[in-house]
Formats: C-alpha cells, sequence, structure tokens
C-alpha cells in the first residue's frame, strides 16, 4: 500500500482512502465517514438542523444510536423497565428516539439488550473495523482507534454535516508516534500506561496531532486494553490515537455481529494487514516511555495531566518555575484539598467507580472482581460497579461476577457512563472523595464539588477493600 | 450564521491555564434538546455559591465593572475535554463573540467557528498585556478585525492571529458548512460507487 514506492503512517493510509476531496489553500479536506455513532446529549440540535432544512439522513444504513450519557443505572422494576426520574433526561431520550425513528436509524434504547455506553457497543457489535473512520458527537470516540482505525469526536455542528452528507471538513492532523517500550510488571495496565503518557506531554500537549502508539508493551496487550489507551487520546489533547490491527485485532472482531464472514472475511483480512505503518515512514513528533518502569498512577489534581506514580508525594507548588503551572497547581490542591508534599497512598476516600468507557469492559469487570472476591469493601466507602453495556453486564452475569461484587459490598448497575459524567442522578457529593476508573477529573465533573482520583480498575478495587488509596500490588499475592 | 467582521468590545479575563469544558459548561445542563437559555450555565460552578443561585461575589463575571464584556481572555489550552458544542453555545449565550488564548482544543475551536464565536491566538506576552489591562481597567476595550485577522490593543499595537482561508469565509460571509458539503453530492456519489461500503448498521 506504499503510494509512489514512499512509506506512509497508518494514519496517512486511512485519511488518504477517505479523501472525498483533497484540502486545499481555500478550504479542509472533506473526509468519508464510514460509520457514525449517535446518542441522545449531543444530537438534538444536529437533528433540528435537518428538520429545518427538510433534508434527510444521507447513510442512515452507516449510523447508528445508543443512549447512554443521561440514563440512569438504577435496577429495572417489576415490568423490567429501568424508570428515568429525571423529567428533563427523560424528554431528551424521547427526543431521540423519534429522531432516530423519524430518520430510520437504527437505535439502542435504554435497557435494550444490546444498549450500553457508545464506545463500548461499538467494537463490541463488530461495528469498528481497521482502516474505517468513525466519529461520534463525543470526544472519546478516539478509543475506536485501538482497531486501527480512525475515530475521533465532533461537535453536535458537524454531527449535522454527518447526518445529512456523511461527510466532515477537516484540515489534516500532524502525526505522533507514541512509542511505548519494554514489558508491564505485575500490577500495571492500561489505564497505567496512559495516565503516564499524559502526565508525560501535558494535556494540551496531543493537540493538533493522530496518535500512533507502538512499541512491545502495546502490541502485548489485549484489544480492550488497547481500547482503554486509545480512549484517553483526547486527554493528552489529540483528537485521535491509533493503533495498528494485528492478529490480536482479527481475533477480537471475527465472529462478532457485523463483523465480516466467509470469503469476505478473509478479503477484509487481507485488507487489513496492509494498513500497519510501513518502515520508513516519518512521524512529525516522536517520544518514548518504557513500559517496565511504569508504575501503578493515580491523578491528584483537577485535570488528567497531574498524575503520578501512587508512591509518589503530591507536587508542591513552590517547586514549579513556570508562574502560570504553580497558580494552576495551587488552583487543583486548594479545590482537592491536598498539602503539598502529601502522600496520597493512605487517603481516605468515600466512593470508588469501576465503570465508564475507559475502563468498564469484561476484562476490567474480571480484574476488579478476582482482587475483590472473598474480601470486604471497607465500611468508610461505597463502591459502585456500572457494566459499560448491558452485553458486558450479561456476560459478567453469566461468569458471576455481580454475585463476586455483591458480596464484597459493592454495588451492580445497569449499563451506562453514570458517574463519569454524573448526569443520571450517579454523582459525588461536595467535598467527597473518589477513586475513578473514568477519564476525566476536572472540577465538578463526577458531581459538584466532587473530587476525582483516576486509577487503573486494580488500584480502583485494592483502595475500595482498603478504604484508602492504596498500591495494588502490596495487596496482590504471587499467584495473581 | 450570522457574519461577523468586526469585534468591538471590552474585555474581561479568567487568568486560568487549561478551562475545560465540564467548567465552561457542567454537564448537569446538558440534557436540553436545543442551544437556547445556555448562557446563564457559563461557568455556572464558579459563578454561582454552593446554593447554585447565589452569584459567587469573587467570580470576575459577576463585577459589575466587567458587565458587557464580549471579549474573554483566558489562559493556555482553553476548551479541553468534551466536544460538547454547548460550551461555545453557553459562552454566546452569556454575550462573548471572541475568546482570546494561546491555543485552543481542537474540537473546541471548531465548535466554535462553526457558530460565529472567534477564538483568538496570541502569544503569551499579547495574553498577559490583556490580563493586566483588564485588571488594571474593566473598561479595556479590543477591536477584532476578521478580514485582518488582527485584534487591535488599546495602545493602538495590531497583533496577527491565525484564522485559515475557509473559516474565515465562512465568517464574513455568514455561510455556515452544512451548505458548502451539501452541494458536493455528486462527489459524494461518485466515493461511495467507487468504495466498498464498510458497515451494514441495518444488517
Ligand atoms: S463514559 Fe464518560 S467519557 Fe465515556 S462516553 Fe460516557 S460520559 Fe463520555
Amino acid at each position: 500500500m506504499r503510494e509512489n514506492g514512499k512509506p506512509r503512517t497508518l494514519f496517512e493510509k486511512v485519511w488518504n482512502a477517505h479523501t472525498v476531496r483533497e484540502q486545499s489553500n481555500d478550504s479542509p479536506a472533506v473526509l468519508y465517514i464510514d460509520l457514525h455513532l449517535v446518542h441522545e446529549v449531543t444530537s438534538p440540535q444536529a437533528f433540528s438542523m435537518l428538520r429545518e432544512r427538510g433534508l434527510a439522513v444521507r447513510r442512515p444504513d452507516q449510523t447508528i444510536g445508543t443512549m447512554d450519557h443521561s440514563t440512569p443505572t438504577t435496577p429495572r422494576n417489576e415490568q423490567g423497565i429501568i424508570p428515568v426520574a429525571d423529567v428533563m433526561a427523560a424528554k431528551q431520550l424521547d427526543v431521540f428516539s423519534k429522531n432516530c425513528k423519524d430518520f430510520g436509524i437504527p437505535m439502542y434504547a435504554l435497557g435494550d439488550e444490546h444498549q450500553g455506553i457508545v464506545h463500548v457497543i461499538g467494537p463490541e457489535k463488530g461495528l469498528t473495523q481497521p482502516g474505517m473512520t468513525i466519529v461520534c458527537g463525543d470526544s472519546h470516540t478516539s478509543t475506536h482507534g485501538a482497531f486501527g482505525a480512525l475515530a475521533f469526536g465532533i461537535g453536535t455542528s458537524e454531527v449535522g454535516h454527518v447526518l445529512a452528507t456523511q461527510t466532515l471538513l477537516q484540515n489534516k492532523p500532524k502525526t505522533m508516534a507514541v512509542n511505548v517500550e519494554g514489558r508491564l510488571g505485575d500490577g500495571v495496565t492500561a489505564k497505567d500506561i496512559i495516565l503516564a503518557i499524559i502526565a508525560k506531554i501535558g494535556i494540551g500537549g496531543g493537540t493538533g496531532y493522530v496518535f500512533e502508539y507502538r512499541g512491545e508493551a502495546i502490541r502485548s496487550l489485549s484489544m480492550e486494553g488497547r481500547m482503554t489507551v486509545c480512549n484517553m487520546s483526547i486527554e493528552g489533547g489529540a483528537r485521535a490515537g491509533m493503533v495498528a490491527p494485528d492478529d490480536t485485532t482479527f481475533e477480537y472482531i471475527q465472529g462478532r455481529k457485523h463483523a465480516p464472514s466467509g470469503a469476505d472475511w478473509d478479503g477484509a483480512v487481507a485488507r487489513w494487514r496492509q494498513l500497519p505503518t510501513d518502515d520508513g515512514a516519518e512521524f512529525d513528533r516522536e517520544i518514548t516511555i518504557r513500559a517496565d518502569e511504569l508504575t501503578p498512577m493515580i491523578t491528584y489534581g483537577t485535570n488528567p495531566g497531574m498524575g503520578m506514580p501512587v508512591t509518589a508525594a503530591v507536587p508542591k507548588p513552590e517547586d514549579e518555575t513556570d508562574v502560570n503551572k504553580k497558580i494552576a497547581l495551587d488552583k487543583a490542591l486548594t479545590y482537592m484539598d491536598l498539602a503539598p508534599g502529601q502522600q496520597l497512598l493512605g487517603k481516605a476516600i468515600d466512593v470508588v467507580f469501576i465503570g465508564s468507557c475507559t475502563n468498564s469492559r469484561i476484562s476490567d469487570l474480571r480484574l476488579a472482581a478476582d482482587f475483590v472476591n472473598g474480601r470486604k469493601v471497607a465500611e468508610n466507602v461505597r463502591m459502585m460497579v456500572v457494566p459499560g453495556s448491558q452485553q458486558v453486564k450479561q456476560q459478567a452475569e453469566s461468569e458471576g461476577l455481580d454475585e463476586i461484587f455483591r458480596q464484597a459490598g459493592a454495588e451492580w448497575r445497569e449499563a451506562g457512563c453514570s458517574m463519569c459524567i454524573a448526569m443520571n442522578g450517579d454523582q459525588l457529593q461536595p467535598g467527597q472523595y473518589a477513586v475513578s476508573t473514568s477519564n476525566r477529573n476536572f472540577e465538578g465533573r463526577q458531581g459538584k464539588g466532587g473530587r476525582t482520583f483516576l486509577a487503573s480498575p486494580l488500584t480502583a478495587a485494592a483502595s475500595a477493600i482498603a478504604g484508602v488509596v492504596t498500591d495494588p500490588r502490596t495487596m496482590i499475592s504471587s499467584s495473581f | 450564521m450570522e457574519k461577523l467582521s468586526h469585534i468591538q468590545g471590552s474585555i474581561v479575563s479568567i487568568p486560568v491555564n487549561d478551562i475545560d469544558t465540564d467548567q465552561i459548561i457542567p454537564a448537569r445542563f446538558l440534557k436540553v434538546t436545543d442551544k437556547a437559555g445556555l448562557g446563564k450555565a457559563a461557568f455556572c460552578d464558579w459563578r454561582y455559591m454552593e446554593d447554585g443561585e447565589t452569584p459567587n461575589p469573587e467570580f470576575i463575571l459577576n463585577n459589575p465593572d466587567y458587565e458587557g464584556a464580549s471579549v474573554l481572555v483566558a489562559g493556555d489550552n482553553f476548551g479541553c475535554g468534551s466536544s460538547r458544542e454547548h460550551a461555545p453555545w453557553a459562552l454566546m449565550g452569556a454575550g462573548f463573540k471572541a475568546v482570546v488564548s494561546t491555543d485552543f482544543a481542537d474540537i473546541f475551536r471548531n465548535n466554535a467557528l462553526k457558530n460565529g464565536l472567534l477564538p483568538v491566538v496570541v502569544d503569551v506576552d499579547t495574553q498577559q498585556q490583556l490580563f493586566s489591562l483588564a485588571e488594571e481597567d474593566p473598561s479595556t476595550s479590543v477591536s477584532v478585525d476578521v478580514a485582518a485577522q488582527t485584534l487591535t490593543l488599546p495602545d493602538g499595537r495590531a497583533v496577527r492571529f491565525p484564522l485559515d482561508g475557509f473559516s474565515k469565509y465562512c465568517l464574513l460571509n455568514g455561510v455556515d458548512q452544512m451548505g458548502y458539503l451539501l452541494a458536493l453530492d455528486e462527489e459524494i456519489q461518485k466515493f461511495e460507487s467507487n468504495n466498498q461500503q464498510r458497515v451494514v448498521t441495518m444488517a
């Protein structure tokens, strides 16, 4: 797939294959979109745009909807329905149902056996495939890049553009190779890789770039681990993150509902094998981190770049030479009510949240369940486990994970975004501390006045048991 | 979209880096199905006290001296976080026509331009100068010329800012990009017939 003999990156191959019109001095490129995911929160105004102009959805057969952000995760009633108590959320969900119905878009409604977080269901259904362009009115669309797709979040106006034309106006981003060399140690996970990368480059460090994650540690990750890494590309400022497809990718896809089958499968795999970056292809920027030097990570501040090894001490503003950074750190520590130089290990917490499109897949739940199995959540802690989709929930229940969580004293919920975004009643109270497997620790993100420590499912589970921020490695038996 | 060629207005500054979209408009306000009325939710958790109603007297947007400011000057990396277009809707609802920073998160910048909210990228020195001007004199006003891509400070110094030709054309002429893409129907059809469909969601 070299063009004119010039080696190309994975990104360039996907970009070039989807260019309807090249970028020029006068206008951005027009990019064709293979798959458009829609949800209730960022779409209503886009559908209104279409209605105002009397437009149809160009490719409802390349569009799919799910309800996730504003949906409650509380238990079903006797009729098997999940009641929506919030009047505004209920209206938003109704409007979404009507829009999907009127425009002919297939959609998974709240409580449907296939409903779930938009970035969990795409891969789960085999809709997410290598070499595709995928967009959604949600910044964590970067998740799908784990399959070697070019996937990124868009705003509501752009949702309207894609609904009406299946294309987008885009300026070509730059590329950054993010090499993760070596192997992860015990108790260190995909989440720790991405938290370490963001801590290194800062939350604006990837602005204008598409990341390609490379190296031994990335190759050794499962698809779910790769999704966790790609998911948080946006927290590093990059709109998209990609991993070259390989046998791990193909194995994951094969047999899923929308995956190619029979002869189509062989053809697809042959095409996908052409996608990885050619030897000698150039990236605009390159960074390298060593996986074997990583430890479990945790954030201490109010953006995902304020992260550190869980064993480290909170940095001191006086050590910061950059004035703006010093102010930011001061402000963050005030909000978090933490002292400069303080250890987070041993810090009492109130809530542990296992969920979100970063860490709510079956492997995340297995990891956490393994850890809490036969143990009890500390008395001071409320532990919530929220599967990413109804399918994940069913799978977990068939493995008895729900029972393990309940026995340990954790709550087992319906699928959705839940406390990641706190739009749906699942939220922190002012002043509470949470160890959360989600992706954002901004002020008030998990509830007004709430304080978030982002970490891996392992660190979260260990902290739930101990009742304080804990290094999971100290609780892992040697057999682990 | 309305045409935007000039902005003349007073400035207000929030000298905080990395202002994310959860601060610009907290997620609990995203349960709306239209764009109207989001101005009152802009910076809600900074603007109001715990009860969510009493204005926080410490927060700059509640200072009557800065009432009516239409240019927001912010710290580095403005608009990071979520893709919510509610962020520019809320800022515009609160009366802002331009935001000045040293850089903007990609999705925020795209969203802002599509709504006629102008992201103005300046160097650190200009940013700092604007911070101090706003603090010293709340009536400080600047003017922005979209065609010339300049921000003119009260001392007459004009600072040039980047703006891609296409966005500029759209702003100056009030063109929205949907119309542009709809006009490409033939090219899009050609692309579709030359390329195999990847997935069928209805299957
Ligand atoms: S889980 Fe959180 S980050 Fe993911 S889509 Fe939902 S709200 Fe967004």
